[in-house]
């Protein structure tokens, strides 16, 4: 079954420094036009109205960026397509700078339930640097706004390890976050990425990150902060008061299938990982002619199903469940992973009890060394099949 | 002298890289009708991948064609490629031997390179017929005028007698070609004489055994002959003779004056050596042709596999490569660092790392390559000397006497805007300054001594950068020297790591080490733990840096959904592992092995 449905938004009133997403600056006639070959794709896909899903999220670029007469025709797209009464979780990514009342209205009478602001940073200048438009009063207002309008399941995001930035602005910028006493906090340490700004800088050597040791400093200070704050970190970048987990998230980490719609967004359906064009006018072209705008595709046999599933649910703190991994596959995990899961156990980096397998607070430091292990080469299946 | 001979001639071109020779050959090669236009390959001569790439011929080949002159008769002209490399000087006056005249191809814009002047030089000593062509005349910065009175200034060439051509656009060609016949003279043996066959280059070939290039001096040689090498004393018998159109074309006898290929069930390149005379075994002639040497490589190198397990294959690999190419040395190595792996010794540095290009591309094998070394003279106390071509088995400093070095002369020509630079260079690399002529109004000869240590890595490449290009190279090994030199260790973690050990002149010890343990430092990534770097000689540490310990590696970014994208990232992590090499407890990567012969700063 496939319970959750992604939906990408690619416009933005400016672009960020560090984006790589699939993003373009707004314009109401592509906007509108997007709009369009969006429901044709969704309408192609899911072709019974009010289907169930169990978590719907809209991200970007900023779907905030739409004008209110663009969200509602995208809301009454979704409103029709999808059974919002039972749908759990209706994420909708924001931006302090381009949300306004009539927006914040509009989401909550389509069953939007949840709110996720890109706040990144609490300080002006290092805002301005990231080639945000919002100031930090716009969260202030905007987060009264949501507040006065019942939204209580607001989630911020938060990037850490700017440009230049210490270890004490960091940790100023995080206190202020925390007073908000928000459910949900989503944290990414700065990834400089091809094709953005920040890596052309870094390329010619005029972009400063802090370094290693500072990161981990930080990165020390946002776990125990929010511990200190009971919100508990349930996935590698992601921290949230019990109960308020982010549902759409944890699909990804779960190894649940998942929709992808719109220019460049990903879709993991049985058997394959899509990847949409991401070049707006070749999107919507596509959309528009057969709704079947994908790109890529990957085919997902059994190796990667079982790679994935651990490289995937060791993000999460709780770790793998064995028995999951036994159900679903039909053996246990240490027939393929047996070796690879003492040894980084010895490392100090997973640690094991009678349910999971999991990450240790150093081995979530040194993640991609854990997953990587747990790649396999065909000749390994032999051992189980 | 049979018409046959009489209507022969045997030519190179001699030419600078870029400066046209390819297309030249190839334009010889049309107006001959050689080639039918759909046959024709861009330049046909330059057939290994390699060499297309690097716009440079490595291997020789010779092309019989036929060419009705003005004069009314018809001609066989055999044009004998020639290497492009100063690596390669020996095999190129081996080939200029089998010729009696060259077409010299200079850039209408650049002039004269001190390569192509070492070649002319070589063909001149070879008393062949020099043609001047001056190339690319359609350039827009092409100035013909300027570069026949360098003709004139330099080689004493009459300004008059040059050609202006492009090849490009097919100007000059048919003048070329009458002037190959007017000009260069028939090949002057006697048919009745024994047999004497210059072998200017071979190849080995899975199927016929080795494919020597041959030039018939004198006499001849039929299907079925027994032959005798000269130098090695080795008999065969004749299988297949011919020549090249440029297709292979079987004829039952070569003689006087024909170039072409024999082949005799000959199973290794090492039995047909370059400037080998060729003779029959019951009819030997008495004495070989000059000019034949015993090529010994110059620059030697440890080569190992990154992934141990694929020692056989590089063993393999070398061997094969060995059957077609008589001057590629090896002999197996244990390093402790390293594990197992094979020295390997090269004629320069162009030949080192084309076989090592060819072990990773053609075989599919990750090597990490050494720092290449020279051959040094070792005297110790007891009188006794030894030869050091591998700086991990230099012996202790306490049983030293003497140390020497090879030295070469280092002809450099550069506008003399940039005499300045050159000399800082040459002065930084030990050399030590012999004369400076004046060639013309701009251009200057810079005459130094040096190290050939000191020129076998970057020289070529900072001398190019340094004078943005305009500076050209030639060397000649001149002898051994004694200098000041010691012995230098890396260590990483504490460890001396023998593969990094590399020979360095006291005087510049401190001030290397210190460099090359900050190169170090940036070219391996962060470890688990913290990883001191250290250079010492003997037991005296002289320069110290730290690696320090990883302390994070994860991607918090959640990428939308993108599995595929993390992945790939994880699967490039990995394989970025496989090229790594586990130095006692650190894992090294190819590159830092290289970088203690590595001087600019950046």
């Amino acid at each position: 079954m496939i319970n959750s449905v992604y939906i990408h938004i690619p416009f933005c009133q400016q672009l960020c420094h560090y984006c790589d997403f699939t993003k373009f600056f707004y314009n109401e006639a592509a906007a509108n036009e997007y709009i369009e070959a969006l429901a044709n794709e969704i309408n192609q896909n899911i072709p019974n109205e009010k289907t169930y899903v169990k978590t719907i999220y809209v991200g970007g670029g900023t779907p905030t960026a739409l004008t209110v007469e663009q969200l509602r025709s995208l809301l009454n797209l979704i409103y029709k397509k999808f059974d919002i009464a039972n749908c759990k979780e209706f994420t909708i990514e924001a931006n302090p700078g381009d949300f306004d009342i009539d927006k914040i209205k509009l989401l909550k009478s389509y069953g939007v339930n949840r709110i996720s602001l890109g706040v990144q940073v609490f300080d002006d200048k290092m805002l301005e640097e990231l080639g945000r438009i919002h100031k930090v009063k716009d969260v202030y207002r905007t987060i009264d706004l949501l507040t006065q309008q019942h939204f209580s399941n607001i989630s911020l995001d938060l990037i850490y390890a700017l440009p230049n930035q210490t270890v004490n602005q960091f940790e100023k910028s995080l206190q202020e976050a925390m007073t908000f006493n928000l459910p949900h906090y989503s944290t990414y340490a700065l990834q400089i990425e091809p094709k953005t700004i920040f890596y052309q800088r870094y390329k010619k050597g005029q972009l400063h990150r802090p370094p290693q040791e500072a990161e981990v400093e930080m990165y020390t200070i946002l776990k125990d902060t929010m511990q200190a704050n009971d919100v508990y970190q349930y996935e590698i970048s992601n921290f949230a008061k019990q109960g308020y987990e982010s549902q759409h998230n944890l699909t990804y980490w779960n190894n649940d299938y998942y929709y992808g719609f719109g220019a460049g967004a990903h879709g993991y359906l049985p058997g394959k990982r899509i990847g949409n064009i991401r070049p707006l006018p070749h999107y919507i072209k596509k959309a528009l002619d057969n709704g079947m705008p994908v790109l890529t595709t990957e085919e997902i046999g059994l190796k990667e199903q079982i790679e994935e599933e651990f490289f995937l649910g060791l993000r999460k703190l709780e770790g793998v469940s064995k028995s999951s991994f036994e159900k679903k596959f039909g053996f246990t995990y240490n027939k393929l992973y047996g070796q690879t899961v003492s040894n980084l156990i010895q490392k100090g980096w997973l640690a094991e009890d009678q349910q999971y397998i999991k990450l240790t607070d150093e081995g979530i430091l040194f993640g991609n060394d854990v997953f990587a292990q747990f790649l396999l080469e065909n000749s390994d299946l032999e051992l189980v099949y | 002298m049979v018409k046959k001979q009489k209507n022969v001639r045997n030519f190179s071109i001699i030419a600078h890289i870029d400066h046209g020779k390819s297309t030249l050959a190839d334009r010889i090669l049309e107006n001959t009708k050689a080639l039918t236009q759909r046959e024709m390959k861009e330049q046909f001569l330059d057939a290994m991948d390699l060499e297309r790439e690097r716009g440079i011929t490595i291997k020789l080949n010779a092309v019989q064609l036929q060419y009705a002159s003005k004069d009314g008769e018809e001609y066989t002209f055999h044009l004998i490629d020639t290497p492009g490399h100063v690596d390669f000087t020996y095999e190129v006056s081996r080939s200029l031997a089998a010729c009696e005249g060259a077409v010299l191809v200079v850039d209408a814009a650049q002039g004269i390179e001190a390569q192509t002047l070492a070649n002319v030089y070589l063909a001149l000593d070879n008393d062949l017929e020099i043609i001047p062509v001056i190339n690319k005349i359609d350039l827009p910065n092409a100035d013909p005028e300027r570069v026949a009175q360098e003709l004139e200034d330099v080689i004493g060439i009459d300004k008059d007698d040059v050609i202006l051509a492009s090849a490009k656009d097919n100007i000059g060609i048919e003048e070329i070609l009458e002037r190959i016949v007017t000009d260069i003279p028939a090949p002057q043996g006697e048919s009745e004489e024994p047999l004497k066959a210059l072998i200017f280059d071979s190849l080995y070939d899975p199927y016929r055994g080795v494919i020597a290039y041959v030039c018939v001096k004198d006499g001849a040689v039929k299907i079925g002959d027994k032959i005798k090498m000269m130098a090695t004393g080795k008999e065969f018998e004749v299988n297949d003779l011919g020549v090249f159109t440029p297709k292979p074309v079987n004829k039952d006898e070569l003689t006087v004056g024909d170039v072409g290929f024999l082949t005799a069930s000959i199973k290794n390149v090492g039995d047909t050596r370059v400037g080998d005379t060729i003779t029959l075994a019951k009819n030997e002639a008495d004495t070989p042709l000059p000019g034949y040497r015993r090529l010994n490589p110059m620059v030697f190198c440890g080569l190992f596999p990154v992934d141990s397990n694929k020692y056989n294959d590089l063993r393999e690999a070398l061997e094969r490569l060995e059957l077609n190419d008589s001057s590629l040395q090896y002999e197996a190595e244990t390093s402790q660092a390293l594990g197992f792996g094979f020295r390997c010794g090269f004629l320069g540095l162009l030949h080192m790392e084309i076989i090592q290009e060819r072990i990773e591309r053609e075989f599919n094998i990750d090597l990490i390559t050494t720092a290449p070394s020279v051959i040094y003279e070792v005297e110790e106390t007891s009188g006794e000397t030894v030869e050091v071509d591998n700086p991990s088995v230099m012996p202790d400093p306490q049983i030293i006497k003497e140390v020497r070095e090879p030295f070469v002369k280092a002809t450099i020509m550069v506008p003399n805007d940039y005499v300045g630079a050159v000399m800082e260079i040459a002065q930084k690399k030990r050399g030590q300054f012999m004369d400076m002529e004046y060639l013309d109004d701009i251009r200057v000869n810079v005459i130094y001594h040096i190290p050939l240590s000191e020129i076998v890595y970057d020289f070529f490449d900072q001398l190019k950068s340094q004078t943005k290009g305009y500076a050209s190279f030639d060397y000649d090994l001149i002898g051994y020297h004694p200098s000041n030199l010691v012995k230098m260790d890396i260590l990483l973690n504490g460890e001396t790591i023998d593969a990094l050990s590399f020979i360095v002149h006291r005087d510049f010890a401190y001030e290397r080490g210190k460099h090359i343990v900050d190169k170090l430092k940036d070219l391996i990534p962060r470890q688990q733990f913290e990883v001191p770097v250290q250079a010492a000689i003997g037991n005296k540490i002289v320069a110290r840096s730290t690696i320090k310990a990883m302390r994070k590696n994860v991607l918090s970014k959640c990428y939308g959904g993108d599995i595929s994208r993390k992945r790939k990232l994880l699967e490039k992590q990995k394989e970025g592992k496989k090229r790594m090499k586990m130095v006692g407890s650190v894992e090294v990567p190819q590159e830092a092995f290289m970088a203690v012969l590595e001087m600019n700063d950046d």
